[in-house]
């Protein structure tokens, strides 16, 4: 009966940017999987996954609503990329670039951190912004994953990571490279403190990004149908003149390779991410005298 | 004598010449001895990497370095010094091997890229560079990295977190190879000199921008027109670098390593208003209701 009263359009207008814009509640957005039509207020009720499954891309705000309300503090915010190689070019202008990609956004860069909490449970965290140039990662994400590993250090908290990156900054050039080595070594110092790095990969994370911390987290998630993976699909294609199959450098393709840890559906997430963080936080790894105690008692 | 003037797409050409030493070119001209080892003790041995232990400046070393071929055949073998994850596994069982016995790792990097094969992607490439740079990271042995030919983004970095970093007067050290970067960039390949230039590839470049720390000069012409010259020059250069960094202690040289790639990166402290003119503007995120 709820069928008649629904509008049907004859035309539809898709959101010119999935990712969080204020869309009046009378439209419809396509789904570039299965190409069927989600009424946006149901689409935003169940976390902008399409009825056929299809795990549509978040900006790095609405990523944040993981976290408990009003529980973000962001850091950094001020952080700011400049253009160190003065990178111009017949048809670039990274400068130029920038400056749109910042108004766009409301962002400085493809990245925000800070800290928050799950179910009461603080860590801290940083998220990736694939609107803003590919995600991709130079001085200031490098700059930001790194602060966020060694505050995390720090403040004896968990880091989590939700990743979504082209690769490397490639206007920053070798700088942008060595931002996987920066972000390594300030993970070492987390490692000494005993705190976890959770690492989420969504769709799409490639090169630096996947070739450095995201893949070296303690637990590694991945979105359903997530595309994963180090070297591009072109290039592959390209250096092995076939064409790929569909289920290539898919999240379940990690997993079935042994390289990641889950595979979690969207709807499930922020449960199975507090269900880690009790885990981890039960447990202290500089606190050895409390297992000692546990064991005596399961003896006794 | 004249001096030319090379370009960034110039230094590519000598960097990638088929007659410029290798890594085992080297290791065979200036140390006293050495012992190749294979495998990766999960999978396989990996011919893009080499490696082993040898006798230079009267201690023992642990080598790692990218090998290309000298021909068509041995570039197939070697995969032409593109390594599959086995390769930088291969590499990360000699790391650790180092640093079980107190020997100080000496990497050279010539490498177009990390193989990106779909074998490579099955086996965890992206993994495998990842682990060696946080092994890397922290590993309690001094590493000296040379760059004596490419250095070929990831693939190069994942034996090229050094304590020191050098490079050959001609070598390259690029995020992305310069076809690949035009491509990306501009879709088109054939601008690949162009994104030599725009990308501040050289062993100069990187020298300014202070990620490098030092420069071995090369015979005129390229390492390749003198070679005994080339290797001599390299084995002097690593012999003054390894004198300085083997005196450090562990905790030192952890600290100075640490502090070295922490600062790599340029960035700037904006005022706060910056933000409110840049959110002023924007649309607010919708509210997505995990639970």
């Amino acid at each position: 009966m709820k069928e008649w009263f629904r509008r049907q359009p004859k035309h539809f207008t898709p959101a010119s940017r999935e990712n969080g814009q204020q869309i009046p509640d009378n439209m419809w957005v396509k789904c570039p999987s299965c190409g069927e039509l989600n009424y946006v207020k149901q689409l935003n009720d169940n976390l902008k996954v399409c009825k056929c499954g299809y795990h549509m891309r978040l900006s790095a705000h609405e990523w944040l609503c993981l976290l408990d309300n009003d529980s973000f503090v962001e850091e950094d915010a001020v952080l700011g990329p400049t253009d160190p190689l003065g990178f111009v070019s017949p048809k670039d202008n990274y400068s130029q670039k920038l400056a749109e990609k910042q108004n766009e956004t409301g962002m400085l860069d493809a990245i925000v951190s800070g800290y928050g909490a799950i179910t009461g449970l603080p860590l801290q965290i940083t998220v990736a912004e694939f609107d803003f140039i590919g995600g991709s990662m130079g001085s200031v994400f490098g700059e930001k994953v790194a602060r966020a590993a060694e505050r995390a250090a720090e403040r004896r908290t968990p880091l989590l990571t939700i990743n979504t990156s082209g690769g490397a900054r490639m206007q920053e050039g070798v700088l942008a490279l060595m931002q996987m080595a920066k972000v390594s070594v300030a993970l070492t110092r987390l490692a000494a403190a005993g705190q976890p790095h959770i690492s989420l990969m969504v769709d799409p994370c490639y090169g630096g990004v996947t070739a450095s911390y995201a893949s070296v987290a303690d637990v590694i998630i991945a979105e359903p149908g997530a595309n994963i993976g180090f070297a591009g699909r072109r290039v592959i294609e390209q250096a092995i003149r076939q064409k790929l199959p569909a289920h290539f450098q898919t999240a379940e393709f990690m997993l079935e390779h042994g390289m990641i840890d889950m595979v979690v559906p969207r709807s499930e997430l922020r449960a199975t991410l507090a269900r880690l963080l009790r885990l981890y936080s039960g447990s202290c790894s500089d606190d050895v005298g409390s297992l000692g105690n546990n064991s005596m008692m399961v003896n006794a | 004598m004249t001096t030319t003037v090379l370009t960034p797409w110039d230094k590519v050409q000598l960097a990638r010449h088929p007659h410029r030493p290798h890594t085992l070119d080297y290791v065979r001209g200036f140390c006293e001895d050495f012992v190749e080892l294979h495998g990766d003790r999960r999978f396989g041995d990996d011919a893009a990497i080499t490696g082993g232990i040898a006798r230079f400046d009267g201690r023992t070393v642990m080598i790692v370095g990218h090998q290309k071929g000298r021909d068509a055949r041995e570039n197939v073998k070697r995969n032409f010094g593109m390594p599959r994850p086995e390769g930088y596994r291969k590499a990360l069982r000699f790391f650790q091997h180092a640093e079980k016995f107190g020997f100080p790792v000496l990497c050279f990097i010539d490498t177009p890229a990390a193989d990106p094969g779909t074998q490579s992607e099955e086996r965890g490439q992206g993994r495998a560079i990842a682990e060696n740079l946080l092994v890397m990271a922290g590993l309690k042995v001094p590493i000296i990295a040379t760059v004596i030919g490419e250095g070929g983004s990831g693939g190069a970095l994942a034996i090229g977190v050094g304590d020191r970093l050098l490079m050959l007067e001609h070598s390259v050290y690029s995020v992305a190879a310069p076809e690949a970067s035009a491509a990306i960039l501009w879709r088109d390949a054939a601008k690949a000199p162009d994104a030599a230039r725009a990308m501040k590839i050289t062993a100069q470049h990187l020298l300014a921008l202070q990620v490098i720390d030092t420069i071995i000069l090369e015979p005129e012409g390229g390492a390749h027109t003198d070679t005994p010259a080339m290797i001599a020059a390299v084995g002097d250069a690593l012999r003054a670098q390894l004198d300085v960094v083997s005196r450090l202690d562990i905790a030192t040289l952890l600290s100075q390593r640490y502090a070295k790639y922490r600062a790599i990166g340029r960035f700037q402290e904006h005022q706060s208003e910056i933000l409110s003119h840049l959110n002023g503007g924007s649309p607010t995120s919708v509210l997505l209701p995990f639970s």
